[in-house]
């Protein structure tokens, strides 16, 4: 079977950050569930922190500047997508969202994506369903049922985490890891490919 | 190869002295600028279009006609004419009048415009972009090549029996450019007429423009209108220069860190590496503009961007000079040593005057008398011929 790309976007801000920390444990559970089916998988990981007056000049100037773009295209092209932001007041962090702002809209259309959120306390962990899942239901991408949240109490047992987050995050990845191996691999559009409607049918006004 | 200049018509602010020139100001400038152009030895002159502040050039045929009775030998275009929310029987009735004022030194690059609110203050929807410039495109042509047009189409009322005049000079339309930044199905449509791409190229990565314009030349190829390498094409550029390379950069920095679309943004340092943009000594400008060519191939028509940003007029006429006097003669030899004998240049009046088999006069007389325009009796229609 060929080779798949994850794809990983962290948010946090901390070195080491929680969010960081959720983002690896749900990453390597997705792999060994991929390698469990006998898909072969590589991993990219972007920090959104090394991108963040990147994605500040991609608001303003309209593209993407060399090392924001390589980040992009990772994604972009991956074959599935882990998705991890703290919360910040009451929501996924402005540095996440902007992520996903400077992308093109049809970018994640059908790309399936397991979802993660940390914060200080687990009153937040609705922020998963009330605020990240929409913003990729408009995005279109096929949203994991199990997202996952991790409060400071999941990191009291160290990196081990608490046994409700460990069966959290496996159920999760099988998930992701189902719906990555369900699919062929990932085809980027290229915009620059000869058109498929000709240009008789605009001038007849076809779109 | 021809090269000039484009403006965008911005009465922006200048940082360094905090006074915004009025449009009177600015108006006059461009008018200076382009003169300027003309007589530093520059090939072509390029006037934006724009319907709202800070940009005063709603109306650049009164501007270019202006310019064409002030100047001898210069191209004037546009940069660009929007196709979209101008009446193309407009566009085709302007820009043929212009065509002979100016003895046939015109050619026009199509946009589309990118300011949403503009399209709703002419009756369109931006939504409508690129189907409004394919349609209005289509019919642009037909009235400059058939005299008589029949049309009926979604965005505009039909027409029945109407003639656009003056008829195009020599029975030669202007060449026609389109410009797009991020569309290929503009791309494509000029590929489809045999027309030319410019590619704005000043503001985003090179990557981006060499892709646009490889998929332009391919499918100007596939439309059989030459090979790859024959396709047209134009770029833009923005430069700032002085003696020393760190002068420029001290110079121009409050200019870019304010700029239009791009200022409060990333590092002049950083969009350098990113853009064309090229702001240094003369001799790194005329490097990086050869430079150009190693992604788009040979190309025909270099405009530079130098008045934006609210940069005095002073500043912009030293800039000219730098240009005419040590940038672009040694760009011209270079690039003319380079280009193969098979790729065309851009196309003027006199070469498409020559590709149609000479001039022609396409006059359509009226049948009527030439006061009320009414149907004549059959001795006023002797008395016509």
């Amino acid at each position: 079977m060929s080779t798949r790309t994850l794809a990983v976007v962290s948010a946090g801000l901390g070195v080491p950050s929680s969010t960081r920390l959720l983002a690896d444990r749900l990453t390597a559970t997705t792999a060994d569930a991929l390698r469990e089916r006998d898909v072969p998988v590589t991993v990219e990981v972007v920090e959104l922190r090394q991108h963040a007056r990147d994605l500040a000049d991609n608001l303003l100037t309209g593209f993407p500047n060399r090392s924001l773009k390589g980040a992009v295209d990772t994604v972009v092209g991956a074959d599935g997508l882990i998705a991890v932001t703290p919360v910040f007041s009451a929501s996924y962090s402005g540095l996440f969202k902007t992520f996903f702002d400077v992308l093109d809209k049809d970018a994640l259309t059908g790309k399936p994506v397991l979802l993660g959120a940390t914060a200080g306390t687990a009153r937040h962990s609705l922020v998963l369903e009330h605020a990240m899942r929409p913003l990729f239901a408009y995005l279109r991408a096929t949203v994991a049922p199990t997202a996952v949240f991790a409060a400071s109490e999941d990191w009291a047992t160290g990196d081990t985490g608490t046994p409700a987050l460990t069966g959290r995050v496996r159920r999760a990845a099988g998930e992701l890891a189902d719906l990555v191996a369900g699919r062929p691999p990932a085809v980027p559009a290229d915009p620059f490919a000869d058109p498929t409607t000709s240009f008789e049918d605009l001038l007849r006004g076809g779109a | 190869m021809q090269f000039g200049i484009f403006t965008v018509s911005d009465i922006t602010t200048d940082p360094t002295t905090g006074r915004t020139p009025t449009e009177a100001e600015r108006l006059q400038a461009v008018l200076t600028i382009a003169q300027k152009a003309e007589e530093v030895g520059l090939d072509v002159f390029a006037l934006g279009e724009h319907h709202n502040p800070p940009f005063f050039s709603s109306s650049p045929t009164t501007t270019l006609a202006w310019i064409a009775a002030r100047t001898e030998k210069l191209q004037l275009s546009t940069s660009t004419t929007l196709i979209t929310t101008n009446d193309p029987v407009k566009i085709a009735e302007d820009y043929a009048m212009l065509q002979h004022l100016a003895g046939g030194r015109v050619d026009l690059m199509m946009g589309r415009g990118n300011t949403g609110p503009v399209y709703p203050w002419f009756g369109q929807d931006i939504r409508n972009g690129i189907e409004l410039a394919v349609e209005n495109y289509a019919l642009l042509r037909r009235l400059w090549t058939e005299d008589v047009v029949d049309w009926q189409g979604k965005y505009r009322t039909p027409l029945q029996g109407f003639t656009s005049t003056p008829r195009p000079l020599d029975g030669v339309p202007p060449f026609v450019w389109h410009g797009s930044i991020r569309s290929p199905q503009i791309a494509e449509q000029a590929a489809y007429y045999g027309d030319g791409f410019f590619s704005n190229h000043i503001f985003w990565p090179a990557e981006h423009t060499q892709r646009m314009v490889e998929f332009y030349r391919r499918r100007y190829e596939h439309y059989g209108h030459g090979t790859a390498d024959q396709a047209i094409v134009g770029l833009g550029g923005q430069v700032f220069m002085r003696k020393n390379s760190q002068d420029a950069v001290n110079e121009f920095r409050p200019y870019f860190d304010n700029a239009p679309v791009y200022g409060h943004g990333p590092s002049l340092e950083d969009f350098s590496r990113e853009t064309p943009l090229t702001v240094g000594s003369p001799q790194q400008v005329i490097e990086r503009t050869l430079g150009f060519r190693d992604y788009v191939g040979d190309y025909q028509r270099q405009l530079f961007l130098i008045d934006h940003a609210g940069l005095p007029l002073k500043t912009v006429l030293e800039q000219l000079d730098i240009l005419g006097e040590e940038v672009v003669p040694v760009l011209r030899k270079e690039f003319a040593a380079l280009k193969p004998a098979h790729v065309p240049d851009a196309p003027t009046h006199a070469s498409r005057v020559a590709a149609a088999g000479g001039a022609k006069d396409v006059t359509v007389h009226a049948a009527g008398d030439g006061v009320t325009g009414q149907a004549p009796g059959r001795a006023t229609e002797k008395a016509t011929r």
